[in-house]
């Protein structure tokens, strides 16, 4: 045994190649002259890839461990979380590329933070104490706030990235507060010495302060999944953003974001269960209902993609008010496939294109494309179906998870006005499948859309895996689901 | 042949031809499109004769699940890939791989864009209502049940007619809105038996309190599919817009789904609910009796007026199916087959119309007999069958249906067999104001009377319906050790409650204080 106390760095290696990744993007953006800005995403999706190998090569089933003075934690849990996050990342990075080009949208600034947010979302993910924690949440948020003001020629994208910007400041100040009072009332900002704090003591003691600080970590955590109350971001972060940057911030963040959710509910505060789930329950509630209705006016694609996320975080919500087993696996499976689908989806609108290039807008845009892009549309339809949850997509068993660990948690209420609202949102997710299909092209169309396809090897690769995985989930559906059950093992449930 | 999986062969082999159109050879548009129909015409071909291969293999004396397939699937959930049919089964899964041909060989000319997909979707069709029908897990029984909305939801709101989307929309959305509750009896159901087994769940009791709030979320479903008065509005839309094939197997096929689903389930799972609500479903199909052959009679739209009749058809199954007496249950399986047979008959009759005038108006025919006798004579002979006249199908399962209903309750039936005569009218008024009179619209005047390709689509509807109608044996027998066997289990069951009837209040209750 040493004399002092040696970290083991192994546990943080794919954040360290990412971190010194990012470092070595920016010098080369900054120091070398004629670098390409193709080359430095392909150096960023190398550096991404190589921490993906690293973390599957490293990584040993049943293994759980807590280092650097119990700020990090290494299990099964975690090992699929950072699992996501990368691929998410990676996905979204390989599929950026010529659509970026293609939009003149080339600062050299976009790979490396990316990477850093993805170091951000890693560090939220293996946190094990709300300082680390904090880190994290901040170096995603900085990060995301700097790429959503990327463009910052445009006014709607100044706009949404100032919107952003503001209310993220807010979250951060109320997730600070309810560390704090979590401080003060407990002593520890370690989430094992808090949940043994609370084990401890009965619930009598427990001072009110307490409950207050999770209400505040809570709030602040419904800010990063964008749930009702505290999405207004969504909308126009995802509207003003170019649609690169609007994949990624969809996809990678939010499974971090709900990951830690579910720890830190299932983590310290697991024993405060009858406490915390009502309002897990309501904020689920509002969110899948908001999700639903507000959506079915949205004329805009990637308004509509927002509010569509707020109702499907809804649905990962239940999960999370089911707080148990069952509940957990839910939440990893729906995240799973969700991510999956929100990366195909928006892959095959950068893919389509104007004729002079620009981006897709609104759902008239995709009239009639059926007859130009079979293939393209087929996939989209697919993903649409698969959102909307209806079988044999994978989206349906993503629902049907959560679905079973409500009612295995009692709560039939949530269950029916999820179903309800889920036949809602189906309405939207149609639409796009009947502009698409059932639509003639414009004969003299104000916006020449989808005339171009605009594609690279990478964007082909990624849609068919993303495809691949939606069509075939209900084959092969035991690969995911068991490392959901491993995941959720691991957790203290 | 017992050795090969007979009933997973019959379901996945439209897969297959699927595969094959998909590879898409062919250097022209038309080329591929011939290609698409020939293929999917003989791999559904080959598909009903496995059916038939099914049909002969069939033990009829025994009331169990044949030709039982059963794998792990997602054994972390314990589900299983588990398919079997029965004497109530078959029959329909005969029925659906006997109309796929005949749809396909219907839109032989009349489809001509997007030929290749049309194709796909009438194969995938026809897997996903297969499975449905032979499904013994409960959680493949709804990817199945549930996954037909997509190819029908593409057929109507591709290849449908003018207000395809419109109508397109509130066939999924309807249909959705209430299976998807389904889902959620499926899911407590699960908990309860600790598995998604179908037969598992079949022989277990349910908790009379409990029993009420399954009924009601399957009842949301199998009634919108089947479908009954009040919640019918979508069907007439959506057969309009339909293209003919699309009209036939919804007609033939999905509106059995919703029959289907009250015999597999609802009566033998939920006996005390289902004892329960029999009047209320009594009060119900006598009303789709009556008020749709009324409205039908008003009907101006041909394929509107035999949508119409179809619900009033349904409205018998439902009766019968509530009877649960032998003949009654005989009688709407009887009935769910000859409809199934007789409507997609009538709708390929309208669609035989529609592609040579393009109108379903009754208004802008009268007097066809002159130019199209041979045409007259098949419409005449399904108008008699539909209406249903003695020798044709249509009659047994009318007529079993209501002598097992007057045996439970005589003031229902009398209501119900006015419907036979409103029936009557309609049919007849239709066939007169499009068949007979003078031949005075111009455009009628040079009408061709039915092709080969035509002939051949109504040959195995006109030989089947005149069969059953004289000859139903072979039917009634393969049902017959099935349906008593569900006819037993539901009485025992209720004997066993004896007073422990369902009280809605308790289960008011139970639903509010657990």
């Amino acid at each position: 045994m040493l004399g002092f106390y040696m970290p083991d760095f192994r546990l943080i290696l794919p954040e360290g190649i990412l971190v010194v990744a990012a470092l070595f993007l920016v010098m080369e953006g900054v120091f070398r002259k004629n670098v390409t800005f193709r080359s430095l995403v392909h150096h960023a999706l190398l550096a991404l890839i190589a921490a993906l190998i690293v973390l599957i090569f490293m990584h040993q089933p049943g293994y759980k461990e807590v280092t650097f003075e119990g700020q990090i934690l290494q299990n099964d849990f975690i090992y699929l979380a950072e699992l996501l996050v990368l691929i998410g990342a990676t996905a979204v990075m390989a599929m950026s590329l010529p659509s970026m080009i293609k939009e003149n949208f080339v600062s050299f600034e976009y790979p490396p933070l990316i990477l850093f947010a993805t170091v951000g979302m890693l560090l939220m993910v293996v946190a094990n104490d709300f300082m680390t924690l904090f880190i994290g949440l901040e170096m995603q948020g900085l990060s995301l706030y700097c790429l959503a003001a990327l463009k910052r020629d445009q006014i709607k994208t100044s706009e949404a990235a100032l919107k952003y910007f503001v209310l993220g400041g807010l979250a951060t100040a109320l997730y600070l507060y309810g560390v704090s009072l979590i401080y003060g009332f407990t002593g520890s900002t370690n989430f094992e010495t808090i949940s043994s704090v609370i084990r401890i003591e009965s619930m009598e003691e427990l001072s009110i302060g307490l409950f207050l600080g999770v209400v505040f970590i809570m709030a602040s955590l419904s800010f990063k999944v964008s749930a009702v109350p505290f999405h207004m971001w969504t909308p126009d972060v995802y509207q003003g953003c170019p649609s690169s940057v609007t994949a990624f911030i969809a996809a990678a963040p939010k499974v971090a974001a709900m990951v830690v959710f579910l720890r830190i509910m299932a983590g310290p505060f697991l024993l405060l269960y009858g406490e915390w789930q009502s309002l897990i329950v309501l904020i689920s509630l509002a969110s899948m209902i908001l999700g639903a209705f507000a959506a079915l006016r949205q004329n805009d694609l990637k308004r509509l993609l927002a509010y569509s996320a707020i109702g499907q975080m809804g649905y990962v919500l239940m999960g999370i008010a089911a707080g148990n087993d069952e509940g957990a696996q839910a939440v990893f499976v729906y995240l799973l496939i969700y991510m999956v689908m929100i990366i195909g989806i928006f892959g095959c609108l950068m893919c389509l294109r104007g004729k002079n290039t620009e981006g897709i807008q609104n759902i008239e845009d995709l009239s009639g494309i059926s007859t130009l892009h079979p293939k393209i549309s087929f996939i989209l339809a697919i993903f649409m179906f698969s959102m909307a949850g209806i079988p044999p997509f994978a989206g349906f068993f993503a629902k049907l998870y959560v679905f079973k660990a409500a009612i295995s948690a009692g709560f039939f209420g949530l269950a029916v006005v999820g179903v309800l609202t889920s036949v809602v949102a189906s309405y939207y997710y149609l639409k796009i499948v009947k502009v698409m299909y059932f639509d003639e092209i414009p004969a003299a169309p104000s916006f020449s859309y989808g005339q171009a396809l605009v594609l690279s090897a990478e964007i082909k690769i990624v849609l068919n895996i993303c495809a691949a995985i939606i069509l075939l989930f209900f084959a092969f559906p035991n690969p995911v689901l068991q490392m959901a059950q491993q995941a959720a093992l691991a957790l203290p449930i | 042949m017992a050795t090969l999986p007979l009933l997973s062969m019959t379901i996945f082999l439209p897969l297959l031809g699927v595969l094959v159109i998909c590879l898409n050879w062919g250097n022209s548009e038309i080329v591929r499109a011939n290609n698409a129909r020939w293929v999917a015409l003989w791999t559904s071909l080959v598909t009903f004769g496995l059916s038939l291969v099914l049909w002969w293999n069939f033990n009829e004396a025994v009331s169990d699940f044949q030709f039982e397939d059963k794998f792990q699937w997602i054994p972390l959930l314990n589900v299983s890939y588990h398919v079997g049919v029965d004497g109530i089964s078959l029959p329909l899964l005969i029925l659906s791989a006997l109309l796929i041909p005949i749809s396909i060989l219907a839109s032989w000319t009349s489809i001509q864009v997007r030929v290749p997909e049309y194709m796909i979707a009438f194969l995938v069709l026809e897997t996903l209502l297969i499975g449905m029908f032979s499904a013994l897990d409960f959680i493949l029984f709804y990817v199945f049940f549930e996954g037909v909305l997509i190819p029908m939801f593409l057929i109507i709101g591709i290849w449908g007619g003018e207000r395809r989307v419109y109508a397109a929309f509130k066939f999924f959305l309807y249909t959705l809105l209430g299976s998807i509750l389904s889902l959620l009896a499926i899911l407590y159901i699960y908990f309860e038996i600790g598995g998604s087994d179908i037969p598992l769940a079949l022989t277990t009791p349910f908790d009379p309190r409990i029993q009420i709030w399954l009924w009601l979320a399957f009842f949301a479903s199998f009634a919108v599919k089947i479908p009954m008065w009040p919640f019918h509005t979508w069907l007439p839309d959506a057969h309009v817009e339909a293209p003919t094939a699309g009209s036939v197997i919804l007609a033939g096929v999905l509106l059995k789904m919703g029959g289907y689903g009250f015999i597999r389930f609802s009566l033998p799972m939920f006996p005390e609910a289902s004892a329960y609500f029999t009047p209320l479903i009594f009060i119900l199909s006598v009303i789709a009796i009556i008020y749709t052959s009324l409205v039908a009679l008003v009907q101006k739209d041909m394929k509107k007026l035999i949508a119409y009749s179809s619900i009033a058809h349904m409205g018998f199954v439902t009766l019968g199916i509530f009877t649960v007496d032998a003949q009654g249950l005989q009688g709407a399986v009887m009935q769910m087959v000859s409809h199934g047979l007789i409507s997609a008959a009538l709708f390929l009759c309208v669609g035989v119309l529609y592609e040579r005038i393009h109108s379903r108006e009754i208004a802008d025919y009268g007097g066809l007999v002159h130019r199209m006798p041979r045409y007259a004579t098949i419409f005449m002979f399904f108008i008699l069958a539909s209406l249903g006249l003695p020798g044709t199908s249509g009659f047994v399962g009318e007529f079993l249906v209501l002598l097992g209903s007057y045996q439970v309750d005589t003031w229902t039936t009398c209501f119900a067999a006015t419907g036979t005569v409103l029936g009557a009218a309609y049919a007849l008024w239709l066939y007169r104001r499009a068949i007979f009179g003078p031949l005075l619209k111009p455009k009628l005047k040079s009408l061709l009377d039915l092709d080969w390709r035509e002939n051949l689509i109504f040959a195995p509807l006109v030989i089947s319906v005149f069969f059953f109608g004289i000859y139903p044996m072979p039917l009634l027998t393969m049902m017959e050790a099935s349906i008593s066997n569900v006819i037993d289990q539901y009485n025992l069951a209720l004997e066993v409650a004896g007073d422990d009837l369902v009280d809605p209040k308790k289960s008011l209750e139970v639903a509010l204080f657990k």
